[in-house]
Formats: C-alpha cells, structure tokens, sequence
C-alpha cells in the first residue's frame, strides 16, 4: 500500500515536441502528426516494428508513454487514461468504408481500433504491463476522478504506480499529457498539482 | 471489510428487447425465450442480431431524443424515482460506440460519448460532471468498480451506474470483417459454438454506502498485455482480476457459489474463460452465459449480466446457458442445464473484451 504519492515524471506531447519534466526531449518541423511520431519514437531507438501498425491514438499514447517511462520501473504499473473523442479519428475511418454499399470494404485492421481502451492496451503490451487499465471520456482531462481514482489503486493495495493521464487525437489534433504517479519525488499527487500539468 | 468501507448495490433495472423492465425480463428469461433472430441491418441480410423494436423516428418522434439515449432513459427511470440525485450523485455512463449513427450522416462532433453522457446527465437532474467508462465489452462491470471506487474515496456518496449500447451496422459490419459472427443464435460454451450473435440494451443500478440487499465484497480490472484483439491463452488477466476481487474480499475462490461468465461463444474467449476459471478450482461451480439470450450488447453486457444475476439471486432460481448443449472447452465447467431453483449468496460476474481488457466483480447478498 502507497501512503504517500508524487506526480514523479510527466510527459508532454503537442506541437510537434515532446516535452519530459519540462526539458524537450524532441521537436520536428515536419507538419504532419504522421512524419513527427515516427522521428519522435525513432529517436529513442527501439526496437518495436509494431508501433508502425498502430492506429494514429494508439501511436500518440506509445509514444508518449515510451519517453515517461525511460529508465523507469514498470513494476505494479497501472494505467488510468482518459480522452475527449474516444476512437473517434479511427471510427471516421472505419465508417468511411461501409459508408457505401459499392464500396464496402470494412477492415479487421481499422475496426479493433474503434475502441478508446485500445491505446492503454497498446501500451500495456509494449511494457508487459498485467495490471489494473481504466479508460475514460471526457470533455476536458477529470482531474478530480482521475485523482480518486489513481489514489484508491494505491491506497488499496492495487497498485504500486500508476501511469495517469489525457491522450486526445482527433483528425490533426492532438495533444498527449501523461504523468507517472509513484511513492518517489517531491511534487505531491494533488488535484492542484494535476490542474497545473494542464494549465 | 475492504478498503474504503462497504458499497451496496440497490434497485436495479434494464431495458432489452426481451422487456422493457427488470421483472418483465425475469419473465421472459425464466421462460427460455430469446431474442436472437435473423434481420436485415445495414447492408448486411439475414445477420442474427437482438434488436429493441423500437425504431428511431418512433422515438425521436414520441421523445425528442435519440434512440440510445431512450434506451438509457428508460432502464433508469425507476431508478431516479427512487434516488433523487442530491449534489453528491455521480453518473458513471458505460458505453464502447454511444450514438456512433451519427457518423453515418457525417455528424462527426455529435458522436462523441460525453455529449450522450452530459444529455443524460442534464435530463436527470445529476449535478455532478458525468463519468463515462468506456473499456471495450467490460465497461459495464468496470462502471460498477469504478463508482464503488469513487464512493470509497468519498468524492461521491451514491451512483447511479448506467450502461448502454445500440446495435449498428457499425459494429457488426466490422465483427463481421473479423469473422466472429456466428451463422446461428450463438451458443456459448457449446462444442459447436462459432462466433458472437450481437444485440442491444441498456441497464442501470444504484449504489450506496447506505445498507442494502447487496454489498460489492471485491473487484478487479487486469489487462491481459498480451493481444488486442485476441485473449490470453492462459487467462492470465481474467486470473488475475478474479484473484484481486477475492483477495479484497478475503475469500477463498470455494465461497463462490456462482459464476455470471462472459461467455461470448467465440472459440477463443469461451476457452480462455474456461482455463481461467479452472486455475482458480471454479470447474465444478454453477454458471451462465445470458448471451444466449441477448447476444453480445458490448459496453452494456456486463451491467445488464449484474442486473439479472442480482434478480436470480432474489429469486433463488439459476438460469441456463440458451443455446449451450454439449461442453466445448478444453477445461471442464459446470454449465446450467436448465432452470434451476438454487438460492446462492455469493456470486462471481467476470467480462473479457478487447484491448486485453478484464473485469470482475463479488458479489455478496446479505440477506
């Protein structure tokens, strides 16, 4: 059981930057959403070929999850994220080819995408992680349910650590924050501390 | 007693095309009918699918709503007779795809699931900002854990937990790409079982610290980290959140004297379960699948599948699985033949779904 919790490490991914503990870690001209995540994921070097498959939400959570968790323990390791469209962006897609009776064409490659879990899924696998996975929708980031809740996995006992946090995609929009919340660092799990991130 | 204090679970309801309320659906599950039939939906013929007859200009007519939000509206109503939201309410909405019909008419901004959640919310009087849960086909159980959740951490002193999923040619069109529907009404756990039959409906519950019939003893929601869109071979996840829910409860796994499955009738999720279930010593415990009888309502399933195993439980009587006949999984299981009058007082209902994702939930009636 964790007594006391701290925001340890937060990663920012908007506007073509990636940003850890407010220090860039990497940042492109390039214009589409599409040319940044494949610099960005490919400057870390790893060896994952599968991140390429990936739906555009599910790379953007990758991503952004690879640089937070860096040289960090991923044991008892839970994931509670949230987002405004869901799948939305994937969805588009995945309607665009039943849209048409002439041109049905749905893909089993599109369509498992169409769930917002999916990403935390993604991420899950990438790091081994059999453990505690919520996924909410919201209009903006729920910073009180998603301290209560983050709280109550490590209070509980259900939880060590906790990988919290907003990953939201729609068409060329996006924007990744996510924050790891364990028994080590200085600034305090509070939904104050939380507000901050996205201030 | 668990961390947080006691949850309890009080009035309940659900809304399917087998009735339009939790006693008419008793009479009608009791009964062995099942909605499962073959329609015509989208672009797909002869689809075996469970459908409320209602169609959408009939409700947008009668109500001025869309149709899913009907649906919701109508399995919590007794509820909100009953529980009039004070400042301290939440409403936890489950839901995978919510009015993804708009799309289909280039809505994109009206599909998404907060904008269902806030109209709910506004229509119900509800105060507090709507929690939509959306987590694949256990979203339903994973609202209940998360209120209860909520509650012990006292950002909220009751929730009204309200699931529900609409039939589209959305999602079958794309069960239909992954090869998972099945040719006739589903039969899980059958030797012969070939697939999902889909279906619709809408459930609610209401939750409290105040002392009731029933009282939620432990939960768990483990991801498999394995597959997503394929379950673990050995359950691991499944395993894994049952095993949280007992530890919570402080139960050995033989206090459990029923199981509410998932059971979907896929080659692959039915087996998985059975692999769980039989490394936690559960082969020789009673248990259903009702997909069967509704098909698979995804987001919805696991809070309407809650709903009428807390009905079963009043009732003392077990239902079957509707479409099973000859075991087909690897792991023995004790499938319900038929109905059967047994009065059991602690109760095990699990969800799997893609993403990798688990739930479980015990559930203990009083008295």
């Amino acid at each position: 059981m964790v007594e006391a919790a701290y925001i340890q490490k937060v990663c920012v991914v908007r506007a073509k930057e990636v940003v850890v503990d407010a220090v860039s870690r990497f940042s492109s001209d390039d214009a589409s959403f599409v040319d940044f995540y494949k610099k960005a994921f490919r400057e870390l070097n790893p060896d994952y070929p599968k991140f390429f498959k990936m739906d555009a939400l599910s790379k953007l959570a990758v991503l952004a999850a690879e640089y937070l968790l860096e040289g960090e323990s991923l044991d008892d390791l839970a994931l509670v994220l949230a987002n405004r469209s869901g799948s939305l962006d994937t969805d588009v897609r995945h309607q665009a080819a039943i849209q048409h009776e002439g041109e049905y064409f749905p893909s089993p490659a599109t369509f498992v995408y169409t769930l917002a879990n999916i990403c935390a899924g993604e991420i899950s696998i990438r790091h081994g992680l059999q453990t505690e996975n919520a996924f909410f929708v919201s209009e903006n980031y729920p910073i009180d349910t998603a301290f209560s809740y983050t709280e109550y996995l490590l209070k509980s006992g259900k939880a060590s650590q906790v990988l919290c946090g907003w990953v939201e995609l729609f068409e060329e929009k996006y924007e990744a924050v996510l924050y790891l919340v364990s028994p080590k660092g200085t600034k305090k799990h509070t939904a104050e501390n939380i507000k901050a991130l996205f201030a | 007693m668990s961390f947080g204090g006691a949850v309890y679970i009080h009035d309940f309801n659900c809304f399917t095309p087998l009735g339009k309320d939790a006693d008419a659906n008793w009479a009608a599950l009791v009964a062995g009918y099942g909605a499962i039939k073959p329609r015509k939906i989208g672009f797909l013929d002869e689809v075996y699918a469970s459908q409320i007859g209602t169609s959408i200009a009939e409700v947008d007519e009668a109500v001025g709503e869309g149709r899913l939000a009907y649906m919701l509206s109508q399995a919590m109503a007794p509820i909100l007779d009953k529980h009039r939201p004070t400042p301290r309410t939440a409403l936890v909405l489950a839901s995978t795809k919510g009015e993804i019909g708009y799309l289909e008419k280039g809505e994109k901004k009206e599909a998404e699931l907060y904008r269902l959640a806030k109209k709910i919310a506004a229509k119900a009087g509800i105060r507090t900002e709507p929690i939509v849960v959306s987590h694949a086909c256990v979203s339903g159980v994973l609202a209940i854990n998360a209120a209860k959740r909520l509650i012990q951490m006292n950002q909220y002193d009751e929730a009204i937990v309200l699931a529900g999923d609409e039939l589209s040619a959305f999602v079958l069109s794309g069960f239909q790409a992954f090869q998972a529907l099945s040719p006739f009404p589903c039969k899980p756990f059958d030797a012969d079982r070939a697939g999902v039959s889909l279906g619709e409906a809408s459930a609610c519950l209401f939750l409290s610290r105040e002392p009731s019939m029933f009282t939620i003893r432990g939960e768990g929601a483990i991801n498999d980290a394995n597959h997503i869109s394929g379950p673990s071979r050995t359950g691991e996840g499944l395993f894994r959140s049952i095993g949280t829910a007992l530890h919570e409860a402080k139960w050995e796994a033989g206090a459990i004297e029923f199981i509410a499955a998932h059971g979907t009738a896929t080659v692959y999720n039915d087996e998985m379960e059975s692999i769980a279930f039989n490394r936690l010593g559960l082969s020789g415990v009673p248990i259903n699948s009702l997909k069967g009888y509704y098909g698979h309502t995804l987001g919805a399933s696991g809070l309407l599948e809650t709903v009428i195993t807390l009905k079963s439980m009043q009732e003392g009587i077990l239902l079957p699985t509707l479409g099973f006949e000859r075991l087909g999984t690897s792991q023995p299981l004790n499938v319900l033949g038929g109905v059967t009058e047994k009065k059991v007082q602690r109760v095990l209902k699990t969800a799997s779904g893609f993403g990798g994702s688990n739930a479980a939930i015990l559930i203990e009636k009083i008295w």
